[in-house]
């Protein structure tokens, strides 16, 4: 950094401030003087990652946004799509990695806050949660404490303010050893016609905060979220930011029955930089100015100066533009549920940001300038070596086939994440017809026979193995859960979750994993319409896999013709829809099994997967399909021990004749695959529409019994496997 | 290394007696206090100020020695009694 | 039977409290007006009621759960007439959150802690039916167990020697856990007030009112509600 003559900030300030030198030139240029410490501040954290995506937006804009239905894509506080009748569905999901790794309750609490504020900052009622945890090693001494404390902030949250958490994916791998992953989804319904949007218009009209008062909480927690961890991050935590969920439930009753007056004009949550972020990306998409008294502020602590208010992250905290006179409706609401409700503002024509202080002018900053240009980095990158196929036939079976079963559905990957999910309320709101453990959830839209499917998804070790092929196959999997249940894949929230974009390899994988995302959403018509990137996941220079988290949504048109996971008699016969190779490399087995964490993951051919696809929603939609389950981890045998635990019923799988590897045959990741079980009489039906379509699908097994056998041996009896399954969870939490 | 002391042999009392007082840091948001301030203002109650509410955790100890006594429980609060990050905790012990 | 008498059954006149924090009270509201009532939405601040043949007090974390669970709500201003109605012969249903309100208001004894577990738990739990005898069991049969979803981290019953005693011998205890998941002295899940007229359950049976979201034994026991105040 070089030191500017004249210049009262250091070196050393402007780096305390996460700005590079070349960033600070150009907010020399913007100003046309130094900035004081309030707009340091606020350069700051406007320009962190976290919040200009200064490393990613360039390789973002390759993701298609846009389709027929889609309301609103990326860009506002969240994706709207049109769910039919009228009504939207908004939602999005979010990282709070950092936050969790230091105070897991307070860290996975304050992540479910935020997001279900982004959710009805537009209008929406939040109706359903959903997250993507990754932890590092089952037996890593940190990670049974960061289980209990996320868990039970996830739940502690989404229980008290009611809204039923009804899906989600938890993994382990030591890779996340020293950055765990929190990504939390929220969706929402609305009218189309009451959608509200976070942009500032009608000079002198009043800006206005709504919500818990601030405090010193999180300050400087978006530019943490921007930097690697190391011990002294760790040690110099900054105020913990505390979630209150009783606040939030009547900031969302407050605010949804404030839209239903005229008062507002636009609404944002005060996120990450919060008052900062809040008032500039407001008057920014509005191209307005706005000007702010910040002694108005409700402050929870003395001696608070402008510079905290400005960067305080404390929860619960909503910005408002009203139309001018409609102060009092709020004020009015807002007591009614209890919250501070205070003019800070007005918006102005001027284009700046003005702060006062006790009548002072204590900071101007231009909006577009700040907001809109910031910098843009292509950073370089550089392609993950090539990971090599391996051939089912070097792959040596190390233990027979049950065994192998047995150790998968007992073991970190696969085990029953019940343990996880009975703590999360999952049923308030009455309209939870799939909850958690499937492929997909399926909530109702109130009062209809139609029914929103949710999803989260990624399988991290392909992404790392193969970024394009990883990429491509977190979208394919999320939209295989939604069809596995006979939705329609409508659109997709992505948490994109990487280490340092500073260093090359991870920059490649990132730009990696986003062309086969954008490919694949493209070939399945799913585009992406909100989203978030988390960078810097690494400690001391351990980056975690690549983990593109993908929330998927879906439409169910008629609740009563949809897919469960569980079939329900003896008896049926097991159709197996898509093609299968054997592919044994990047598998489950071979890392769990073989010991062997290598090999190109499973490709993905985008023509068969949406074809088979379309079929099995086809099926499901015409009533002859009611079970199915996509493959995924584990493949096939897998795939059906679930069905079968499930349902409580054994089944039989066939093994092929002449099958040289049946390690390959049962627990091959061959892609765009679903298992079926269907009704004896419309067997013949369902192999026709297959044939029809040009889609392999054959008999595989049939259901019936109390084991899951091959060829009719090999039995695993249910009540041990659902032991085994159910097993695992618990009792790695309560080990001493 | 700190000396966790004995087990307790009887169902009599231990001679020593701590108290350990956690409270939420300064600065950090409690909720819980906020609700129970407002309740207590629309109970009626005038002139109550900020309510925070804290954890009182009583424990028996086996040590005889006073210092001992504290620096074990230090050790106690360190480790599980309080959470660092946004708690402090005060020790009194009684005899 | 009498057009007039159709058209008395139809004005069950039901209230669902909503206080601050509240979160089951919509789905209380739902499973109400689909068993035939009409429903009255309440705030916790008014100090007057209409005219009301039920009052439901809902689930949810009214304030948070903050200080102890249903403290704070059961001294919101509402709860004065609350107390005089249910004493006046009112019926008075109190789910989950309303139970542990209810306990705190002295309408039903006892009391609800942290689960024996200490975790929130979700799921669906068997219980079996311990007395017919109140206008909330009344449509049940108690020989088959039914089922209805748990939601609670504090819904572990403690109930004095004494008090216990005299709920036994007055048949008052509603529902028994078939496999206790919290700790609850005597595996109890639900009690009924001196007289009758008041039930405290920690189940939902409004989570349990349509097959697609949870089964129909919660339906029961609001058609018996309706039935009996019609």
């Amino acid at each position: 950094m070089n030191a500017r003559p004249n210049d009262p900030n250091s070196p050393e300030l402007i780096a305390q401030h996460g700005l590079s030198d070349e960033e600070y030139g150009r907010i020399l240029e913007i100003l046309g003087r130094p900035p004081n410490l309030v707009e340091l501040g606020i350069f700051s954290v406007m320009w962190s990652e976290h919040c200009s995506y200064k490393s990613s937006r360039h390789w973002l804009k390759q993701l298609p946004t846009e389709a027929p239905w889609v309301i609103c894509g990326p860009g506002e506080n969240a994706g709207i799509v049109d769910v039919g009748d009228g009504m939207a569905a908004v939602f999005k999901i979010e990282s709070h990695n950092h936050p969790s790794f230091i105070e897991p309750y307070q860290g996975a609490a304050t992540g479910v806050g935020g997001i279900l504020r982004d959710v009805f900052t537009m209008g929406a009622r939040p109706v359903a949660l959903l997250n993507s945890l990754r932890f590092g090693a089952a037996d890593h001494p940190k990670t049974r404490h960061l289980i209990d404390g996320v868990v039970a902030g996830i739940g502690g949250y989404g229980n008290c303010i009611g809204v039923p958490t009804v899906g989600g994916e938890t993994s382990f791998h030591p890779a996340y050893n020293g950055n765990i992953l929190v990504n939390a989804m929220c969706v929402g319904l609305v009218p189309q016609d009451e959608i509200f949007y976070a942009r500032a218009a009608g000079i002198g009209n009043p800006v206005v905060y709504v919500g818990a008062k601030t405090g010193r909480d999180g300050i400087h927690g978006a530019t943490m979220a921007s930097a690697e961890f190391n011990e002294e991050t760790e040690a110099k935590r900054p105020t913990v930011q505390v979630g209150d969920p009783f606040t939030e439930k009547l900031l969302l009753e407050a605010c949804l029955e404030l839209m239903q007056t005229d008062a507002i004009v636009a609404i944002q949550d005060m996120g990450a930089a919060g008052l900062t972020s809040s008032s500039f990306e407001m008057a920014a998409r509005g191209e307005v100015g706005i000007e702010m008294d910040l002694d108005r502020v409700p402050m929870r602590e003395t001696g608070m100066t402008p510079y905290e208010i400005m960067l305080s992250e404390s929860q619960e905290r909503m910005l408002l533009v009203l139309r001018a006179g409609e102060e009092e409706v709020a004020r009015r609401i807002c007591a009614k549920w209890g919250l501070d409700c205070v003019t800070v503002g007005r918006v102005t024509a001027s284009g700046a940001m003005v702060l006062r202080w006790q009548g002072e002018v204590i900071g101007e900053v231009p909006i577009a300038p700040v907001s809109g240009s910031s910098p843009i980095y292509q950073r370089p990158r550089e392609a993950s070596p090539r990971a090599l196929p391996i051939a089912a036939q070097n792959v040596p079976a190390s233990v027979d086939e049950a065994s192998a079963l047995r150790q998968l559905m007992a073991g970190p990957d696969l085990a029953s994440r019940r343990w996880i999910w009975q703590q999360y309320d999952h049923q308030v709101m009455a309209d939870t017809v799939l909850g958690p453990g499937g492929d997909a959830a399926v909530v109702r839209i109130h009062g209809s026979k139609r029914g929103l499917a949710l999803t989260t998804d990624c399988t991290p070790r392909y992404c790392r193995a193969d970024p394009v092929q990883g990429g491509m196959q977190a979208v394919c999997e999320a939209w295989r859960n939604l069809t596995a249940v006979g939705a329609t894949p409508l659109a997709i929230t992505d948490c994109l979750n990487f280490g340092s974009p500073e260093n090359p390899r991870i920059m490649g994988q990132f730009t990696g994993c986003l062309e086969g995302m954008a490919k694949a959403c493209r070939a399945l018509d799913f585009p992406v319409v909100s989203g978030n990137v988390s960078f810097y996941n690494e400690t001391e220079g351990q980056a975690i896999l690549p983990t593109p988290t993908i929330g998927g949504l879906g439409l169910l048109p008629d609740l009563d013709r949809m897919a469960r996971l569980a079939y329900p008699a003896a008896g049926q016969p097991l159709v197996l829809v898509g093609e299968s190779v054997g592919w044994l490399g990047c598998s489950l087995y071979l890392r769990e099994i073989c010991g062997r964490e290598e090999g190109a993951p499973p490709p993905i051919d985008l023509a068969i997967e949406r074809r088979n696809g379309d079929l099995v929603r086809r099926l499901i939609a015409d009533g002859l399909v009611r079970t199915c389950h996509d493959l995924a981890d584990g493949g096939l045998w897998v795939a059906l021990a679930e069905m079968a635990l499930a349902s409580g019923i054994g089944a039989d799988l066939d093994l092929p004749e002449a099958c040289e590897s049946p390690a390959a045959w049962l627990f091959g990741e061959d892609q765009s695959r679903y298992l079926l079980a269907v009704e004896p009489a419309d067997l013949d039906r369902v192999l026709a529409a297959a044939t029809a379509a040009g889609v392999i699908a054959r008999v595989v097994g049939r259901t019936g019994g109390d084991a899951l056998t091959l060829a009719g041996a090999n039995a695993i009896c249910l009540t041990e496997l659902t032991k085994l399954h159910e097993g695992w969870l618990p009792s790695l939490m309560s080990a001493a | 290394m700190i000396s966790r002391g004995r087990k307790p042999s009887s169902e009599l009392p231990l001679p020593m007696k701590a108290l350990v007082h956690i409270r939420l840091k300064p600065g950090v948001l409690d909720p819980q206090g906020a609700a129970i301030g407002r309740a207590l203002t629309q109970l009626g109650f005038e002139g109550v100020g900020e309510v925070r509410q804290g954890k009182l955790i009583e424990l028996e100890l086996a040590d005889t020695d006073r210092a001992a006594a504290t620096a074990s429980v230090q050790a106690m609060c360190a480790q599980l009694l309080a959470n660092p990050v946004i708690e402090t905790y005060a020790i009194t012990i009684e005899e | 039977m009498e057009p007039e008498q159709a058209e008395a059954r139809l004005t069950v006149r039901a209230g669902v409290i909503t206080f601050p924090g509240s979160n089951c009270d919509r789905d209380a509201a739902v499973a109400l007006a689909a068993a035939g009532a009409s429903v009255t939405e309440l705030w916790h601040a008014d100090t007057e009621l209409p005219r009301l043949d039920l009052i439901v007090l809902p689930g949810g974390f009214s304030y948070g759960d903050y200080l102890r669970c249903g403290a704070i709500a059961a001294r919101a201003p509402i709860m004065a007439e609350v107390v005089r109605r249910a004493e006046a012969g009112v019926a008075v249903l109190g789910i989950c959150n309303g139970f542990q309100v209810l306990t705190e208001l002295g309408l039903v004894p006892g009391g609800l802690i942290r689960n024996a577990g200490l975790k929130f738990i979700c799921a669906p739990v068997e219980l079996a039916v311990a007395t017919r005898r109140s206008i909330f069991t009344a449509g049940y049969g108690t020989e088959q167990p039914i089922t209805l979803p748990i939601a609670h981290h504090d819904g572990n019953y403690v109930c004095p020697a004494d008090k216990l005693a005299r709920l036994e011998d007055e048949d008052r205890i509603a529902f028994r856990y078939v496999a206790n998941p919290n700790g609850s002295t005597g595996a109890i899940a639900g009690v009924l007030g001196p007289g009758r007229n008041v039930l405290g359950l920690m189940p939902h049976p409004e989570r349990a009112c349509d097959p697609r979201t949870g089964g129909t034994d919660g339906c029961l026991m609001f058609q018996s509600l309706i039935g009996a105040l019609g």
